[in-house]
């Protein structure tokens, strides 16, 4: 077991430790409703600020206020922004879980606690500051009712103190937060002034860790993936979303909710788009599809629970051929599971949602630029093959902060897929709605309201014929169900490919996807320099696979494939599609525990597998 | 008062009857949907209502399938059971220009449905919601619905014991603008209310008792033909006047409500009832409450509001459908994007 830190630490209080630059883990642990969010978001804010690659984890338990709560800001000069399993500098705010806060870290770690906790005495390899922050809070807020907000500034003053963080970002990091709010801006400047001075005049700095200020993060921005893939959604031409709220899913129709108010008003001064929240789940896919039926660019989005309830409507969709994009942001199940915690772990349920021979289209977005991205793909996607796409993004990705490169403007246009208008109809006179005309299994549709005698045809979600009508004679069920076969697989080369990067003289694959993406970057180079096991790594980023995957498999002996679930579901949709002959090859990381995957577990685990 | 006008060989489009048919039915004979489906035709020839224009839209059962009876040439959505509200919003929401005509059933509605059901009246979408009302599952063979009335038999002697779901008094204190309830065999009386529907801008709630022929016809049955001859009370004698048939016909107000539709058409309501105020919402629940105390089958416009604001005008859609708006309007300029990201840097 290797850390990067660990081996530069020495016990506290003995002779003087080097110095870690730019490389810790910051964990502040509240209550959750008591403000700190503010607080956590300035302390990201400053590092980033100062050029130092950053993210911010927020670990909140399923409840409005009162239960612990925990933020993990990452900041790495290598551009490592996955979880940090080892916590190396602890802001300890709630007495409830302070305690066990302190004695699970490791020997050399810092904390800085709330006073009256006296955690001075839990352990002697620490290094531990003490400030009284309801001393502090006093004076620099005289309302008593603000004090449990305002006192989680003072923390951010001491960090910056402590860590050399210039309070001049702090500062800009604080004004932007409360960029409409003067006079919150001022107080929480105090109060993180009052946290500076503090540690300046007591507290002796004794822990080895330090913000430098470097460049590596020039002209990036800082997002959460929901509100990326909203600001996607609004470029993509979405005019119609329905949802009903759930964890973790509710932030991004509200964030998308406000870009719509901000940029999709007409020059009428009237909407462009219709947003509902429906009466649940069922209700919400349901208006969504009979949205991209009239001809809509239509989403919902939501999580397993929601996609559970989606079931039906996702096979009338698939059969019935109507395209809409439903965004799922995974968490953990079964059932209720664990709202508030990632997961990767709804895609055989997403892959094949709803009975009979059902398959979707999936996309996995591994970034807020990538949420960003796909929106446009998965609605051309939807309409080119008019049928359901489901977005696959998770809670980490969608609800915490992540440092991004700045979004491009979508290049690709609006595409509305295979269209027959008026003016079509009259030049061809007749349309079969689920003929194979160009044979790439993708019919012809019609919009209702199309001004034609010949655009109407029957909808239904029972058997039908080319021209749509009800028919259960065998031959017209089979030839249909062989052409729906036959569109889904031209999917496989027209959904976003794989993304491929090589290692010289690798050993072995690795397959990933979505937020796994950010653990794997890490561990790859951790195997190359800890074990000597460079890796060739492929990033799925969409199902049905592309034959690149079979390829990738096909050039390396051994491929592990990384997953954040029990049941290694990646690994069981590629053993289902790749050849038979390349099955043996695959490997299976799959675990699960509700936090987002870390680099070090997957580097141990794949380097004793390969020692085997 | 005026009588069923004579039906022109063509109507104000200059279509015949024949361009608003549809397939054969496959119900069976005698069943009350097949009369339905033919006063709908009636309606929407009547009225010159563009066939194109209108989205047919069902769930699952005898009656959803009846809109492949009716008007081929308007595009069909046969849903999921109960979800054809759902669906039906996001059509209207998506071509605001379509004349949404939903066509479900009892177990539709009331049973499977009642989630979807309750919520689409709160919304007042634009949208003319008829329940074929039979009391009974016809395709799984005769179960009962939540429509039928206690104490009423099933075939095999089968008594429900449970209290019936009044669609339309959940309708009117939910939130829908027209609510109706008619029988399938009082051909002027649908027929008239069909045509107000048509006019009507906002949610129509019509519940048509239609009687099922092979499972609910017989004797114990209250959705029987029978059962609706010796027990209809018509509340009024329904009168509808076209805005483009500038027919002037003197009434008496003390006997008859007039009501100006949201187009200028007017609906003529004589009242068999005198303090029978459609436009009164609580009296129109309390009414239908009475009614079920003494057993009869009240029918009429029970409600009607044309001033409430539609769920179109809440959300404050643009007038052309969304579904066609070009990408010039769907995608915001390379600029917005510059300042977003410059906000987040």
């Amino acid at each position: 077991m290797a850390t990067t830190n660990v081996e530069l630490h020495e016990t506290a209080g003995q002779a003087r430790v080097q110095p870690v630059v730019n490389n810790m883990s910051i964990q502040v642990a509240t209550v959750n409703g008591s403000g700190s969010q503010s607080s956590n978001t300035v302390l990201l804010r400053s590092i980033f600020q100062m050029g130092v690659p950053v993210s911010g984890k927020n670990l909140f338990p399923s409840n409005i206020a009162g239960l612990p709560t925990w933020y993990t800001i990452r900041a790495n000069r290598d551009g490592y922004i996955a979880r940090k399993k080892e916590i190396d500098f602890l802001i300890a705010m709630n007495p409830e879980t302070a305690r066990d806060d302190v004695m699970s870290l490791a020997a050399g770690a810092a904390v800085l606690y709330d006073e009256p906790l006296h955690l001075d005495s839990l352990r002697t390899d620490l290094v531990l500051y003490s400030v009284p922050f309801d001393k502090l809070v006093a004076p620099v807020c005289p309302e008593a009712k603000l004090r449990k907000l305002i006192k989680n500034m003072i923390y951010v003053g001491v960090v910056a103190r402590l860590l050399d963080i210039d309070m001049g970002e702090v500062e800009k990091a604080i004004r932007k937060q409360f960029a409409k709010k003067a006079k919150a801006a001022n107080l929480n400047l105090a109060a993180a002034q009052a946290g500076f001075d503090y540690a300046h005049r007591s507290l002796t700095k004794a822990d080895p860790f330090r913000i430098e200020r470097m460049d590596a993060t020039r002209g990036k921005i800082i997002i959460d993936g929901n509100s990326a893939s909203a600001l996607g959604c609004v470029f993509a031409g979405c005019t119609v979303l329905s949802w009903y709220p759930i964890t973790p899913s509710s932030s991004l129709a509200e964030s998308m909710i406000e870009y719509l108010k901000r940029f999709r008003i007409g020059p009428d001064g009237k909407a462009t788009f219709a947003v509902v929240q429906a009466e649940d789940e069922l209700a919400a896919i349901g208006m969504v599809v009979g949205a991209g039926w009239a001809g809509a660019r239509a989403m919902t989005t939501t999580s397993g629970p929601g996609i559970s309830l989606m079931s039906e409507f996702a096979g009338l969709s698939y059969y019935a051929e109507i395209p809409a994009v439903v965004w799922d942001i995974q968490r953990v199940g079964p059932s209720t599971g664990l709202p508030t915690r990632t997961s990767q772990a709804d895609l055989l349920s997403t892959a094949f949602l709803s009975h009979g021979d059902t398959k979707h289209i999936m996309l996995f977005p591994a970034s807020p630029r990538e949420c960003f991205d796909m929106a446009t793909e998965a609605f051309n996607l939807a309409e080119k093959f008019q049928t359901l796409v489901f977005v696959m993004s998770d809670l980490d990705l969608g609800m915490n902060n992540w440092m991004s490169d700045p979004f491009a403007y979508p290049e690709k246009p609006i595409e509305r897929g295979k269209i027959l208008t008026k003016e079509d109809l009259s030049r061809l006179r007749t349309f079969d709605r689920y003929r194979d005309v160009d044979g790439d299994g993708i019919p012809y549709r019609t919009l209702p309201g199309t001004d034609h005698p010949a655009a109407a045809y029957f909808t239904r979600g029972s058997g039908h014929n080319e021209q749509g009508q009800y028919s259960e004679r065998p031959e017209d069920y089979e030839n249909n169900m062989a052409r729906l076969r036959r569109k889904f697989d031209q999917a496989r080369s027209l959904a976003p490919l794989p993304v491929v990067e090589t290692m010289p003289n690798a050993a072995i694959g690795i397959i990933a996807f979505g937020s796994s993406h950010w653990a794997l970057k890490e561990s790859r180079d951790q195997l190359r320099d800890e074990y000597k096991l460079a890796s060739d790594y492929l990033r799925i980023r969409a199902f049905p696979f592309a034959p690149e995957i079979s390829d990738f498999v096909r050039a390396h002996e051994r491929v592990y494939v990384v997953e954040q679930n029990r049941d290694a579901q990646m690994f069981s949709l590629l053993k289902l599609d790749v050849d038979t002959e390349l099955v043996p090859k695959l490997r299976s990381v799959a675990r699960l525990d509700g936090l987002p995957i870390d680099a070090r577990s997957v580097t141990e685990e794949i380097a004793a597998m390969e020692a085997k | 008062m005026a009588t069923t006008p004579s039906v022109p060989k063509t109507n104000r489009l200059g279509l015949a009857v024949l361009d608003y048919r549809g397939g054969k039915t496959t119900l069976c004979a005698g069943c009350g949907h097949n009369a339905i489906s033919e006063r709908i035709i009636d309606a929407l020839y009547e009225m010159g209502v563009q066939p194109e224009r209108v989205a047919k839209l069902s769930g699952i059962g005898c009656s959803s399938k009846s809109p492949a009876y009716f008007l081929a040439r308007a595009h069909a959505f046969n849903a999921v059971h109960g979800r054809m509200p759902s669906v039906a919003t996001g059509a209207v929401l998506a071509n605001r220009g379509l004349v949404a005509l939903g066509v479900s059933g009892d177990g539709d509605t009331a049973s499977i449905g009642i989630g979807q059901f309750v919520h689409l009246m709160r919304r007042n979408l634009p949208i003319i919601y008829i329940i074929e009302d039979n009391g009974v599952y016809g395709l799984t063979k005769g179960q009962f619905s939540a429509t039928a009335d206690l104490g009423s038999k099933l075939k095999t002697g089968v008594v429900n014991e449970l209290p019936p779901i009044d669609t339309c008094e959940l309708a009117i204190s939910l939130g829908a603008t027209f609510v109706g309830r008619s029988f399938s065999g009082d051909k002027r009386q649908l027929y008239a209310m069909l045509k107000a529907a048509i006019a009507h801008r906002g949610t129509v709630m019509l519940d048509v008792v239609s009687p099922c022929v092979t499972f609910n016809d017989h004797e114990g049955s209250t959705k029987s033909y029978k059962y609706m001859k010796d027990h209809d009370e018509p509340l009024q004698e329904i009168d509808f006047i076209p805005v483009f048939q500038d027919i002037a016909v003197e009434y008496d107000p003390g006997t008859t409500v007039e009501v100006t539709m949201h187009d200028g058409s007017r609906l003529r309501l004589r009242k068999l009832e005198e303090d029978y105020d459609p436009t009164n919402k609580v009296r129109a629940i309390t009414r239908l409450n009475e009614a079920k105390e003494r057993g009869e089958m009240l029918t009429g416009v029970l409600y009607v509001n044309t001033q409430a604001a539609t769920f179109l005008d809440m959300l404050n859609i643009t007038e052309h459908p969304l579904a066609t708006l070009p990408e010039s309007l769907l995608r915001p300029q390379r600029g917005v994007l510059e300042q977003v990201m410059e906000e987040l840097r």
